[in-house]
């Protein structure tokens, strides 16, 4: 891979809150930008928006192609007109998380104290609960008193949970998704390597590769590809690649002879080109620190008490990297405080990934779960 | 979803013990039939729980708040009194502790709904007295071996279970096959001999 100065700016729709936020870590950033996309038209009570929360690497091109990558957006199957989250009945808005790096502030902000240079390292560390505020933030920009839905899966079913015990008022469906009320110490270990393996690229320079003007490419390309594994199943793996080998010549101790070892360094090489490597470690660093019950006295159904949201909590049979016993958890957790929730497992193949993928039992669950809603909403 | 539809007979009788605008949970309620109909004929806040995850996925599907999971592990999860009636119907007789399924019930709701398969139905005691085999009928339609219905019991059975853990009959009746009323009423004893299925409403003493 070569080292490539740094990437190029697209312009992104976005907000700037000038009154700033304060951090979980004690720090307030001064000015908050915050990207976002929206889609259809948001009714006059406005009562018909729904967030969608991205997970570790998505951004707010939710339902159109990407303007940096030029591919369709990361969940286009699902949002859209006539689509499960049909942009025909709701208002959908989607921004890119705060430590992100697709417009929102984050490590390739400029600093406060240096607006020439970019935070890079220096960016405060921000948590779960700091991006849910700064959505907050954009969701009150719009005037919307309460979200009719909040939808996210993986990272992004973290922001739903943390949305649901931050702003029960504000939220009247919420829908995590293959996710956790806290990241387990596998999870924790599968980021670590990631950023050992970004920090250990010679092109870092200790987080100030801008300076440089070079990338830990091959770094963040290695993160890339151990996550890339967690959130496939063995089958799916398998299934696609089995042992078969890129070229038929017999292999060498070197080169990318099996199938399944090009595919992983494409993934690697295709995702350098449109994250940032700060911005990679400090939305890990985010996920890790989650720990919803934690923040409730070690009890989970506490950051629920009193809650008149409708839960639909979703998990996948091959996901090991959020395994259904973690969305079973929650369920349990909201039956402590008598929440209105409902659970399902879908059977897959695809581990983790199958949120995002062509997966027609849990699109047709999410399309009737919200149109019960709706009725009770009113919105039907 | 569409209006109120006609249900199950069963069901129907189910659902006339329960008063409008209560909170109900429906423990095994398949596709979720019965807390539709309680939604939208009585306006009742009601939920289910199903261990089928494509009976699950069916009633989301359709709208419904329901949550995978099994009678005799998921209880215990609720607060005490957080529904006006929690309703179990045919289902006693398969869990694995029915008299903890049913303090449970109990616990978390001020009112139990069940209903359960009579063993005592005279067709089941003659089956027994002259074949010597265990009764075969269209509600007990499975090999002893293989039959989910590991706890039978009999209309008295449950009156004498009520009454040793102190749960108040508020309201009971006999049914057949498909659920429908039968004249047993005055009689506990005829009702456990002719009643193919007991129907309880309970409370807490």
């Amino acid at each position: 891979m070569d080292q490539s100065p740094s990437i190029t700016e697209t312009p992104h729709q976005s907000v700037t809150f000038a009154a700033g936020l304060r951090l979980d870590c004690g720090r307030t950033l001064a000015s908050v930008t915050m990207a976002y996309r929206s889609y259809g038209t948001l009714n006059a009570a406005g009562s018909n928006a729904i967030l969608i929360c991205h997970a570790l690497t998505g951004d707010q091109y939710v339902a159109e192609p990407n303007p940096e990558t030029g591919k369709p957006g990361w969940w286009e199957i699902m949002v859209g007109p006539g689509k499960p989250v049909d942009t025909d009945l709701y208002f959908v808005i989607c921004a890119n998380v705060l430590g992100g790096c697709m417009g929102s502030t984050g490590p390739r902000s400029p600093h406060e104290d240096n607006p020439d240079q970019p935070w890079g390292t220096d960016f405060p560390q921000v948590t779960i609960q700091d991006m849910v505020r700064a959505q907050k933030l954009l969701v009150d920009h719009f005037g919307i008193a309460k979200l009719f839905a909040v939808i996210g899966g993986s990272m992004g079913g973290m922001q739903v949970l943390a949305w649901a015990a931050l702003y029960p008022e504000m939220v009247f469906a919420a829908v995590p998704v293959a996710t956790a009320s806290y990241h387990s110490a596998q999870n924790i270990a599968f980021h670590e390597i990631g950023r050992q393996a970004i920090a250990a690229d010679p092109y870092f320079y200790a987080g100030h590769y801008w300076r440089e003007g070079m990338r830990p490419e091959r770094g963040l390309a290695v993160a890339r590809m151990t996550a890339h594994i967690t959130y496939v199943s063995e089958e799916a793996l398998t299934r696609k690649f089995g042992r078969k080998l890129q070229n038929a010549e017999g292999l060498s101790a070197l080169g990318d002879q099996f199938a399944v070892e090009s595919y992983l360094q494409y993934q690697g090489s295709s995702f350098v080109q449109r994250f940032d490597a700060n911005a990679y470690l400090t939305i890990t660093r985010a996920m890790d620190l989650f720990d919803l019950a934690a923040d409730h006295g070690g009890v989970l159904s506490r950051a629920f008490k009193g809650t008149r949201t409708r839960f639909l909590l979703v998990s996948f049979s091959s996901d090991w990297l959020f395994p259904t016993a973690q969305s079973r958890a929650i369920a349990r957790a909201l039956n402590h405080v008598a929440a209105n929730v409902s659970f399902v497992e879908v059977q897959s193949d695809k581990g983790h990934d199958a949120f995002l993928l062509d997966e027609p039992d849990f699109h047709q669950t999410l399309r009737g779960f919200l149109a019960g809603c709706a009725e009770h909403a009113g919105l039907a | 979803m569409s209006g109120p539809r006609k249900i199950r007979v069963d069901l129907a009788l189910i659902a006339q013990l329960v008063a409008p605008d209560s909170r109900v949970l429906d423990i095994g309620c398949a596709d979720g039939t019965l807390i539709e109909h309680l939604f939208r004929a009585k306006n009742c806040d009601a939920r289910g729980v199903e261990i089928d995850m494509r009976e699950v996925q069916r009633a989301v599907t359709h709208g419904l708040p329901v949550m995978q999971g099994d009678a005799d592990t998921e209880l215990v999860n609720y607060p005490d009194n957080a529904f006006d009636y929690v309703i179990l119907s045919r289902t006693l007789q398969a869990v694995e502790k029915p008299r903890e399924v049913l303090a449970q019930m109990l616990r978390i709701g001020t009112h139990a709904i069940v209903s359960f398969p009579n063993f005592g139905h005279w067709s089941l005691r003659l089956q027994l007295l002259f074949k010597g085999r265990m009764p075969m009928t269209a509600g007990w339609n499975r090999m002893w071996f293989e039959t989910p219905n590991i706890h039978p019991c009999t209309i008295d059975d449950f009156f004498a279970l009520c009454e040793v853990d102190g749960y108040i009959v508020e309201d009971w009746l006999a049914a057949d096959e498909q659920g429908a009323r039968t004249p047993w009423r005055r009689s506990r004893h005829l009702a456990n001999l002719f009643g193919e299925q007991g129907l309880f409403l309970l409370r807490k003493a």
